[in-house]
């Protein structure tokens, strides 16, 4: 009887124990497919938001998780040049001595979303968005101009009563890809401020005190009456901030939207010559409807992948995201690629090329 | 008998001890030992990793990196003179300000307090050092820069007239070495009195009672008798506050107007150390300018370890004059 008893317990132990194994064997291959990290990047925190909800959207249609750290474009770089994510991102284009630092080759620039940059400003009880050119806003930026009602912006201004006050200039005080898109416009746009200030992620202001990320520029605009900064068109719209119009290469003046950023880009890729690598700055782009302080944003990807399985992974994202995932970008307010565009990006994909895995 | 010699004594207790201790004694003591190890040996590396990633730098500018007042990155230029210059002022303001706060609230409290309130306001006062600093920052933004725009500034430079001089002159925006003063001397407050409380009260009741027995108000008593006593506590506290200040970076960040100039008045903005690395170092890719960054850090560093040094001396040559 007792022997019996125990042949039944060990019976019933072997039969839990290839149970446990059955269990843990699909657990392990759902993890190799669906839990674990495919892919890793690092960079800009301007286009984070929609990246975020890519990878999410991603991940739930394909399996394939991403796992993104948002350190700014600068920490993006210098990680994919040391290899140790898959691809990073960036808000300015990599320069030439960049480039050839990076560790693994050549470096592919991927445009994916248009961010643009706005004027706010602090003006009580004005009906109607100011009108600057960029002539203006470099006087303004560089001290030239210190009072509202200065003629140089009330001659731009004819249906508004502007304050005799003083301007009060905020800008970015840390590293960031919108103040390069901004000075990047002053630089081309007006040849004295290339000169004297230049473009940069931090550059040597004139003038006007200097905010940490755009929430710091908005916060000391919106409580100190007469000041002017700049901030991001997507935080702008999300709050909601007066914003002023720019007079754009073509003479037409013109409010910052989705669309006439778009329109922007898209008049700036008709001047593209086929073997592009992207690295271009549209800033002050001709067209009508095009708003004059835009720029892509990047993913950067190495053109040899190493990894053949990884590389291939990439490659099948970043065409889902030049495809499905352009339309999730107007809700969130940045500006979708143009479609020619996206189309000419995606055929430059197929020059990635996937070494056998050692 | 004749007496053995020490060295032989000496020899058998040692001899006694080691028989003694356990094994766990050995463990234990090993044990605190490198706990004693770790901690001096992550000075030295965090040291020798700033001067390593600071050294290119340092080799092509030299002594630029804080004589110079041009920090122009575009153009290659990196002089943090103005950062040091401002973390040294917003320090010195906020000492100014928070010394007599705080030794005023210590005094209140180991002298003249009722029991009952004792404790909860030595609670609060300590409470201000939890407050995580990004919070401060958010406070500085929405409530103190209003109110230093709108009422301290324009009082201290039009109605008190101290805008003639040039420490108060020139425009009131907000975001000011003023500010940032201010701010850092909430934060360095509770321990500059935590630390003078606890001296406070260590003072001996007979060092009290003498004085009182010599004919001593109390205010005689707290002055000429009991401060004394607690001088170089005193001192040491106000050294940690002064440490707190010197390293702060968010709240000054947010609150300084990160502007890299030297200015004379307290009412413009300024920049500090601390916020010139926090600004810039997430988006730096140059090789120079991170190396510059860590430079200023390095600088930084020397002048925490200076400021430490001088508290010691401080500290001690005031123990050593009481003992005279």
């Amino acid at each position: 009887m007792r022997a019996l008893k125990l042949a039944a317990l060990m019976l019933l132990a072997v039969a839990c124990a290839k149970e446990d194994a059955n269990n843990s064997g699909t657990a392990s291959s759902t993890a190799s497919s669906h839990g674990s990290v495919d892919l890793t990047g690092a960079g800009a925190t301007f286009p984070y938001p929609l990246y975020s909800k890519w990878f999410s959207e991603y991940a739930g249609s394909t399996g394939v998780k991403i796992n993104y750290q948002s350190i700014g474009s600068g920490g993006g770089i210098r990680q994919l040049s040391e290899g140790t994510v898959d691809f990073g991102a960036s808000d300015s284009p990599m320069s030439d001595e960049e480039m050839s630092k990076a560790k693994g080759g050549p470096i592919l620039h991927i445009p994916t979303v248009l961010g643009a940059v706005v004027i706010t400003y602090n003006v009580p009880r004005l009906s109607v968005p100011i009108n600057l050119t960029a002539k203006t806003i470099a006087d303004i930026f560089s001290g030239r101009i210190t009072k509202w009602s200065d003629t140089r912006i009330t001659s731009l201004n004819p249906v508004l009563t502007l304050p005799n006050t003083d301007i009060l200039v905020v800008h970015r005080s840390d590293g960031s890809g919108t103040t390069y898109i901004f000075t990047d416009y002053l630089s081309t746009a007006v040849p004295a401020w290339a000169t004297s200030v230049g473009k940069g992620k931090e550059v040597k202001w004139p003038v006007g005190l200097g905010a940490k990320g755009n929430e710091g520029v908005a916060g000391q605009v919106k409580q100190t009456p007469g000041a002017i900064g700049y901030v991001e068109l997507a935080y702008a719209k999300q709050n909601s901030l007066a914003t002023a119009a720019i007079t754009n290469k073509a003479g037409k003046t013109i409010l910052a939207s989705v669309p006439s950023v778009t329109a922007a880009a898209a008049a700036a890729a008709k001047a593209l010559p086929a073997n592009t690598d992207y690295r271009i700055s549209i800033v002050n782009a001709p067209g009508a409807d095009s708003y004059p302080i835009s720029s892509f944003t990047w993913i950067l990807v190495y053109q040899h992948q190493t990894d053949a399985a990884k590389g291939r992974k990439l490659i099948d994202f970043l065409n889902w995201a030049l495809t499905e995932g352009e339309a999730e970008a107007p809700p969130l307010d940045y500006a979708p690629l143009p479609s020619a565009m996206a189309a000419s990006v995606k055929a430059r994909l197929t020059t990635i090329d996937l070494a056998a895995s050692k | 008998m004749t007496a053995l010699p020490a060295h032989w004594l000496d020899k058998d207790r040692r001899e006694l001890r080691l028989k003694e201790s356990a094994a766990s004694d050995r463990i234990y003591e090993l044990l605190t030992t490198a706990c004693a190890l770790v901690v001096p040996a992550l000075v030295v590396s965090i040291a020798v990793a700033i001067f390593a990633a600071a050294w290119p730098a340092f080799a092509k500018l030299g002594l630029s990196i804080v004589t110079s007042s041009n920090w122009d990155v575009a153009g290659g230029h990196f002089g943090a003179a103005p950062a040091v210059f401002g973390t040294l002022v917003s320090s010195a303001v906020a000492l100014v300000i928070a010394t007599p706060l705080a030794i005023g609230v210590a005094i209140f409290l180991s002298e003249f307090s009722p029991v009952w309130l004792r404790q909860p306001v030595g609670f609060l006062v300590d409470l201000l050092a939890a407050i995580p600093s990004v919070v401060y920052g958010l406070w500085g933004i929405f409530v103190l820069i209003p109110l230093l725009r709108e009422h301290v500034m324009p009082f201290l430079r039009d109605t008190l007239h101290l805008g003639a001089t040039p420490f108060f002159s020139g425009p009131a925006y907000g975001p000011s070495m003023l500010a940032a003063g201010v701010i850092l001397a909430i934060m360095a407050l509770p321990y500059i009195s935590a630390v003078s409380r606890e001296v406070l009260m260590a003072v001996p009741r007979s060092q009290r009672e003498a004085a009182l027995a010599l004919g001593a108000t109390r205010w005689e008593m707290i002055r000429d008798a009991v401060i004394p006593y607690a001088r170089s506590g005193i001192i040491g506290g106000i050294m940690l506050g002064l440490g707190r200040a010197l390293g702060e970076t968010m709240a000054v960040t947010m609150l300084i107007g990160n502007r890299p100039e030297i200015s004379a008045s307290l009412l413009a903005p300024g920049y500090t150390m601390a916020s010139l690395i926090a600004n810039e170092f997430s988006e730096a890719t140059n090789d120079l300018h991170l190396s510059a960054l860590m430079a200023v850090g390095a600088v930084l560093f020397i002048i925490t370890l200076i400021v430490n040094a001088v508290a010691r001396w401080l500290v001690w040559s005031v123990a050593r004059s009481r003992a005279q």
